[in-house]
Order: structure tokens, then C-alpha cells, then sequence
């Protein structure tokens, strides 16, 4: 087992203008699991590729362990990958794509055999050892792709998209298998995805990609709870959070749901902006006729015309659409490009509960918690927001404190955003400890990162 | 009711193509086991079934060398021509570099020349050389009129043979060479045969080259020394004996196809990714 360490390192294809992969800071720590995710096109099979050795490196350094390895050839690095398309040896039974890595290196047949039937029982794969790759299901090539990697005593793991290929339901089953078999071995991993839940669930930490470019290096819970820019906010959360153009007059933030006051410190950040983008994730809605009136008064409610429900069973997504002025829609049509989605028309999705009765068609009741509200720059896409302490709001409208957990039908409980409701400093204090920690891994390479202030101001 | 229809169509196709492909072969056939005058006997098979005319040509000197020759010959060619083939090809798939379209286009180009016209010129060329009549003459013309083929057909294979066999290789640990030939090489089977076979029946069954740069016994080739045939007597066509020959000249051909038939058929590939 090694660390990895990426040092201002940079891809430039042969006859493209613009770097595949940019000024990528980052250190992997002995036994630590990261995971590269982005969408396509972003440089995080580019920089998987440069780690193995498969890609040259344009500049900058990558160290594994305590040694510079840019020019040494793959077979040298000593690390095992496993391919998005499998790159199983089709001529070879399974057993001897297992095996292959250590016949190279002319181990002896005893202790081959050994560890061969040691990496098949630990994947369930010994019934077939005898098959052929052609004989084994999707997921059975999966697991004999790991298999070959794992067999090996190298001292990083490459995972490059092993799980695309898979149905959703083996897919599921992977992922667990995958953090099992990493959290025994405590081997450094670097596992590529597009896939955001992978990425959430897998990760000791997770990187979002842009362009090239890193934007944030954070555990899943601060990249989800404190995304540094309007990118990683729409990139992760499934359905995505919500954009919301909104302009500053005086101290009022007005919506096109309704206005709230800024606080001192958010009119400090906000500065002379006049136009900002509000993200608020779909679950810090909610339907105001199930909330007690405690809970009412902290939150903004507002009455919209609801135009589609869908319901799931254990909760529900309503669609609102809203107009919005260019300046904000540019940006955000942008973005929706770069996330592979189409924006069709600008509209708010609000996570209600199961028990919720508000009807497509019918204007409906709902609250916002505006102490999850992030602010962004629409030019730079900065979040303005960035390092609030969970248990400080800033928004005027919801002083601090009492929020406290609402009785039973609890504000979309079931997301993890919503574990940590304000109350006092004491529970907070792992999670911002945490956020400090991880905040040195920022990429100094991404765009501009607001200074953290101490993260336990309470 | 259609689809039985349709299969009678394909069985009376397929029976018309057959039939109109084997009565040759079956003719010869038939005319090798005739014996003596009985090839005059105007009936396809022959009165009574002899093995004299192989006799007559096994013990032909002319022959029995023309068949070493033939052996010798179209087999060097064929491993050489192949090896090099799958060095170029393989260089060829898999890297960039300056005139690569130059090579193949030049390759082609040899491919489509007349085989004629360069006759002329080679014979005047090896007996300069004094390689004239020699195997090495007849190899080096057999070599470079199929290179082109198999380098393209090569190249198509190792292209489909996905890049990351080749870097899963490379990270398991081996070295360009190990990849190349622990995997790149047993991927590319079915290609390898087929530029072999292919290969091996050019050289086997050329006449121009055969008959042009070679004078006596020393390398004359089978499809050359048919012409050299004479019958029994000066009356007597040789037409049996010559049969006979092409039947035994046919013999590998036929064993070499029916043995790496299913290795050709076969895509070794499938399995190798998801699928």
C-alpha cells in the first residue's frame, strides 16, 4: 500500500487547445478511497490513465509512495486496474486471467494456485475458474476483472467505470461488494465514476471534476451540504438542486416565490451584486399544511401553482415553473449543457412528504427552510455561501436555535442534508472539524474558493 | 408455410452453386483414376478404376522435385510473409506515425500490379543477381505480391482487438513484447490464419513466377512442371497423369482450409469485454 500524490499535474492532447486535465492537486492517503467523479469529458479517466501509467504527463508530478514515477512505464508502478469494458484475456480461462499477473512475474505454481483460489473465494467466482470470459455473465466478468486486480499485491487500486456496464440491480450489488472488499483490505483506491451515487456511497472522499479542472475535494456530506460552486451544487443531488434567480434590493432577497431578509454577513458576501442565482435542495421544501406553526414561522411560505406531481411512495416530487431574467438563465443553460441535461423549461422541484395531499393543477401552500439556502455569483458561479456553519444561519428570517426536529412528518427527513438541524454548537463540532480537514484538499486550481472562516463559530 | 418455402429456395440454390462449383473438381477426379485410352471411353466415370496414373506420377522425377519445391517454397513464404506482416500491421493499428497512409497506399498499389508486367524485368533482374531458378528467386516475388493482402487483413484484426488488452497487459505487468505476445498475438489468430492460408495458396498455386524464373528441376514448382508433362509415348496425351497430379496438388489445400476452417470462423474475441 502507497499514497498518491498529484502535483500541479497537467494533460494537453497533441493538437488540442486547451488542457484534458489542468493544475490537478491532490493526495490520496494510504487506505484512503477517493473517487473521481464528474460528467464527461471532465478529465477523470484522463487522470486515472496518467496515474497508471497508460497516458503521458504533460507536466506537474505524480508520486506514489516517496517516488516520482512520470516516466516510468506502467508495469513499473505497480498498480492494478480495472477497466470499464472488463479487458478480460478472451483466449484465457478465468482462471488464467487471475493468474496472468503473477505468471509475469514467474511465481511459482504453488503459490499461484493459492492466491488464485484466495481472490476467486473472496468473489464467489471458484465454480468458474474453468469457464471461459465468454461463458460468464456481465457480472461474473465484472468480478473476475476485480478478481485480477485483486490477486495482485499492488500498491493502488484503479477502478475505471467498472460499474457502467452493469444492470441497475447488479450494479447495487457491486457497490457493497466493492466497500466491503475495500474497507477489509484497507487498500488505496482511486475509483473513477460518473455516477454520482456511487461516488456518494463509495467515498472516503470524493472529487468533482470540471473541464479539467478540480472544483472541490470534500467527504460526500460537505460536497452535498457546502458545494463550493454553482458546478458541484447542481452536479450532485439527485433530482438536482434547484436555481432560483434572485435580486438584491437593500436587504431584501427577493425570489420569484417570495423575499427574505439578508443577514449582515450574507449582505457583506452578497457586496453590490445586484443579480444572484439561490440553490435550495428539493427536500428544504416542504408542504406547509403538515407543519406545526413553530416550524411555519421560521421558514418562508408561499403559495404556487403546482404543474406536475409525481409521487413514489415514500415521498413525492412536485414541478413548479417560474420565469427567468437572461442574466441568470445563461449561466444555468450552460451548466445544464455541461451536466448532459437539457433544460427545458426553468423549473422548481420540491421534494414533499408521502402524506403531502397538494394536487397538480392547484395552487399549494409550501415552506422553505432558508437557512439551507446557498447564494451564487451567476458570473463566476462562486457560492457566496460557502463555509456557513450549518448551526449558524445566516438568514434573518430563521434565527438559530429553535428549529429543532418538527413532531412527525418531519421536513424531508430522509435526506442527509437535513441531519444536522441547527441547534446548539456541541453535536456539530465532528462534521466542522471534519470540514476544516478536509478543506485543505481544495484544488488550488479551482476556481475562486471563498477563505473558510473557523468553521466552529458557534 | 413461408419460411419452409424460403429454405427449399436456399437448398436449390445452394445444390445449383455446389454442382456447378465440384463437376470440375469431380471430373478431374474421375479422369486421374482412368487408365490408359480409357480416357476416350466419352463416359464421366472411368471403366475401370486404376491407380496408375499416381503411380506414374510418383515416380516422374520431374514431379516428386517440383512437389518439394512447391512445399519448400510456398512454406517460407508463407512464414515469412506473415511474420512480417504482423510486425507491420501491428505497427500499423496501433501507432501514429509519419507516412503510415504512405505504406499502406504503396501496398495496396503493389497488390494491384499486373503480375505480368513485372515478369520481364525480374528475369532480366535475378539473372543478374544469380538468383535465377533459385528457391530464394521464386520466394521473394511470392512474398511481396502477398504482404499487402496480409498486412490489410492483419491490420483490420488487430484494430478490432480492443486497446485496453493491450494496457490491462501493461498495468498486470508485462513488458510491450509480453503484451504483444501473450495476448495482442493468440487475439489475432483467426487473422494470422487467414493471412497464412491465403498466402500459402498464392504461392501454391502460381504459374507466371513458376514457369518465367525457373529453368531446370532445382525450383520449379508443380503448377509449372504440369506443362512439362509429356504421356507415354509420343501419341498418348498426358491428360490423365496431369490430373492426377492437380488432384494430389489439391490434396493440402483442401486438408488446410477443413483444419483452420473454425479457427478462422471462430471470433476468438467474443467475451473479451462486456457483451
Amino acid at each position: 500500500m502507497a499514497s498518491i500524490r498529484l502535483e500541479h499535474l497537467e494533460k494537453t492532447y497533441p493538437g488540442a487547445s486547451s488542457p484534458a486535465v489542468d493544475d490537478v492537486n491532490l493526495e490520496i492517503g494510504n487506505g484512503e478511497f477517493v473517487i473521481l467523479v464528474g460528467p464527461s469529458g471532465c478529465g477523470k479517466s484522463t487522470i486515472l490513465r496518467m496515474i497508471a501509467g497508460l497516458e503521458d504527463i504533460t507536466s506537474g508530478d505524480l508520486i506514489i509512495g516517496d517516488a516520482k514515477v512520470n516516466d516510468k512505464a506502467p508495469r513499473d508502478r505497480n498498480l492494478a486496474m480495472v477497466f470499464q469494458n472488463y479487458a478480460l484475456y478472451p483466449h484465457l480461462s478465468v482462471y488464467e486471467n487471475i493468474a496472468f499477473p503473477l505468471r509475469l512475474k514467474k511465481v511459482d505454481d504453488k503459490e499461484v494456485d493459492e492466491r488464485v483460489q484466495r481472490s476467486a473465494g473472496m468473489l464467489e467466482l471458484t465454480e468458474f475458474l474453468d469457464r471461459k470470459p465468454s461463458q460468464l455473465s456481465g457480472g461474473q466478468r465484472q468480478r473476475v476483472a476485480m478478481g485480477r486486480a485483486l490477486v495482485r499485491d499492488a500498491d493502488a487500486y484503479l477502478f475505471d467505470e467498472p460499474l457502467s456496464n452493469l444492470d441497475a440491480k447488479l450494479r447495487g450489488q457491486m457497490r457493497t461488494e466493492i466497500s466491503r472488499i475495500q474497507d477489509a483490505l484497507e487498500i488505496t483506491t482511486v475509483y473513477v465514476t460518473h455516477d454520482q451515487i456511487e461516488a456518494m456511497t463509495l467515498g472516503d472522499r470524493v472529487a468533482v471534476l470540471r473541464k479539467g479542472v478540480l472544483q472541490q475535494v470534500d467527504s460526500p456530506r460537505e460536497l452535498y451540504e457546502q458545494p463550493v460552486n454553482l458546478f458541484v451544487a447542481g452536479f450532485i443531488g439527485s433530482p438536482p438542486m434547484n436555481f432560483l434567480p434572485a435580486s438584491v434590493e437593500g436587504r431584501k432577497l427577493s425570489l420569484p416565490i417570495g423575499e427574505i431578509e439578508l443577514t449582515d454577513e450574507l449582505a457583506g458576501q452578497v457586496g453590490d451584486r445586484q443579480i444572484l442565482i439561490a440553490g435550495i435542495r428539493p427536500e428544504h421544501f416542504e408542504d406547509a399544511s403538515l407543519l406545526d406553526d413553530a416550524r411555519r414561522g421560521q421558514g418562508l411560505v408561499f403559495t404556487a401553482e403546482i404543474d406536475v406531481i409525481e409521487w413514489l411512495g415514500s415521498e413525492q416530487y412536485a414541478y413548479i415553473p417560474f420565469e427567468a431574467p437572461d442574466e441568470v438563465k445563461r449561466p444555468l443553460d450552460e451548466l445544464a449543457t455541461e451536466l448532459d441535461s437539457e433544460q427545458i423549461r426553468t423549473q422548481l422541484v420540491v421534494t414533499l412528504d408521502a402524506e403531502s395531499r397538494v394536487a397538480a393543477g392547484a395552487p399549494a401552500e409550501l415552506w422553505l427552510d432558508p437557512t439551507r439556502m446557498h447564494l451564487f455569483d451567476p458570473e463566476s458561479g462562486e457560492n457566496l455561501t460557502h463555509g456557513r456553519g450549518v448551526d449558524s444561519p445566516s438568514l434573518a428570517s430563521a434565527s438559530a436555535g429553535a428549529t429543532g426536529r418538527a413532531g412527525s412528518a418531519g421536513a424531508g427527513a430522509a435526506t442527509p442534508a437535513s441531519t444536522g438541524p441547527a441547534a446548539g454548537s456541541g453535536s456539530s463540532v465532528g462534521s466542522a472539524a471534519d470540514r476544516g480537514a478536509s478543506a485543505a484538499g481544495h484544488s488550488r486550481g479551482a476556481e475562486p474558493v471563498p477563505p473558510i472562516d473557523s468553521p466552529t463559530d458557534a | 408455410m413461408r419460411s419452409s418455402r424460403n429454405r427449399l429456395l436456399w437448398a436449390v440454390g445452394g445444390l445449383v452453386i455446389i454442382v456447378y462449383t465440384m463437376i470440375p473438381v469431380a471430373w478431374i477426379v474421375s479422369l486421374s483414376f482412368k487408365k490408359g485410352d480409357d480416357i476416350n471411353n466419352q463416359k464421366f466415370l472411368p471403366t475401370e478404376w486404376s491407380w496408375d496414373n499416381y503411380r506414374t506420377v510418383f515416380d516422374t522425377d520431374l514431379f516428386t522435385s517440383a512437389l518439394r519445391n512447391s512445399v519448400g517454397i510456398s512454406l517460407i513464404a508463407t512464414v515469412i510473409s506473415v511474420t512480417l506482416a504482423t510486425f507491420a500491421a501491428y505497427a500499423i493499428a496501433r501507432l501514429n506515425f509519419r507516412g503510415k497512409k504512405l505504406v499502406l497506399s504503396t501496398a495496396l498499389a503493389i497488390a494491384m500490379f499486373p503480375t505480368v508486367a513485372l515478369v520481364g524485368p525480374l528475369f532480366d533482374m535475378w539473372r543478374g543477381l544469380g538468383i535465377y531458378d533459385t528457391w530464394l528467386g521464386l520466394i521473394i516475388p511470392y512474398m511481396s505480391f502477398t504482404l499487402p493482402l496480409s498486412i490489410w487483413t492483419l491490420s483490420a484484426f488487430f484494430r478490432e482487438i480492443p486497446w485496453e488488452m493491450e494496457q490491462a497487459a501493461q498495468v498486470d505487468g508485462a513488458t510491450p513484447w509480453q503484451a504483444f505476445r501473450k495476448v495482442i498475438v493468440p487475439l489475432a489468430a483467426p487473422g494470422v490464419f487467414t493471412a497464412a492460408i491465403l498466402t500459402f495458396f498464392f504461392a501454391w498455386n502460381d504459374f507466371v513466377f513458376g514457369i518465367s524464373l525457373t529453368a531446370t528441376d532445382r525450383s520449379r514448382p508443380v503448377p509449372a512442371a504440369l506443362a512439362f508433362f509429356t504421356g507415354e509415348s509420343f501419341f498418348q496425351q498426358p491428360t490423365a497423369a496431369i490430373s492426377a497430379a492437380a488432384v494430389i496438388v489439391t490434396i493440402p489445400v483442401i486438408a488446410l482450409v477443413l483444419v483452420f476452417q473454425r479457427k478462422i470462423v471462430a471470433g476468438l474475441t467474443s467475451g473479451a469485454v462486456k457483451g
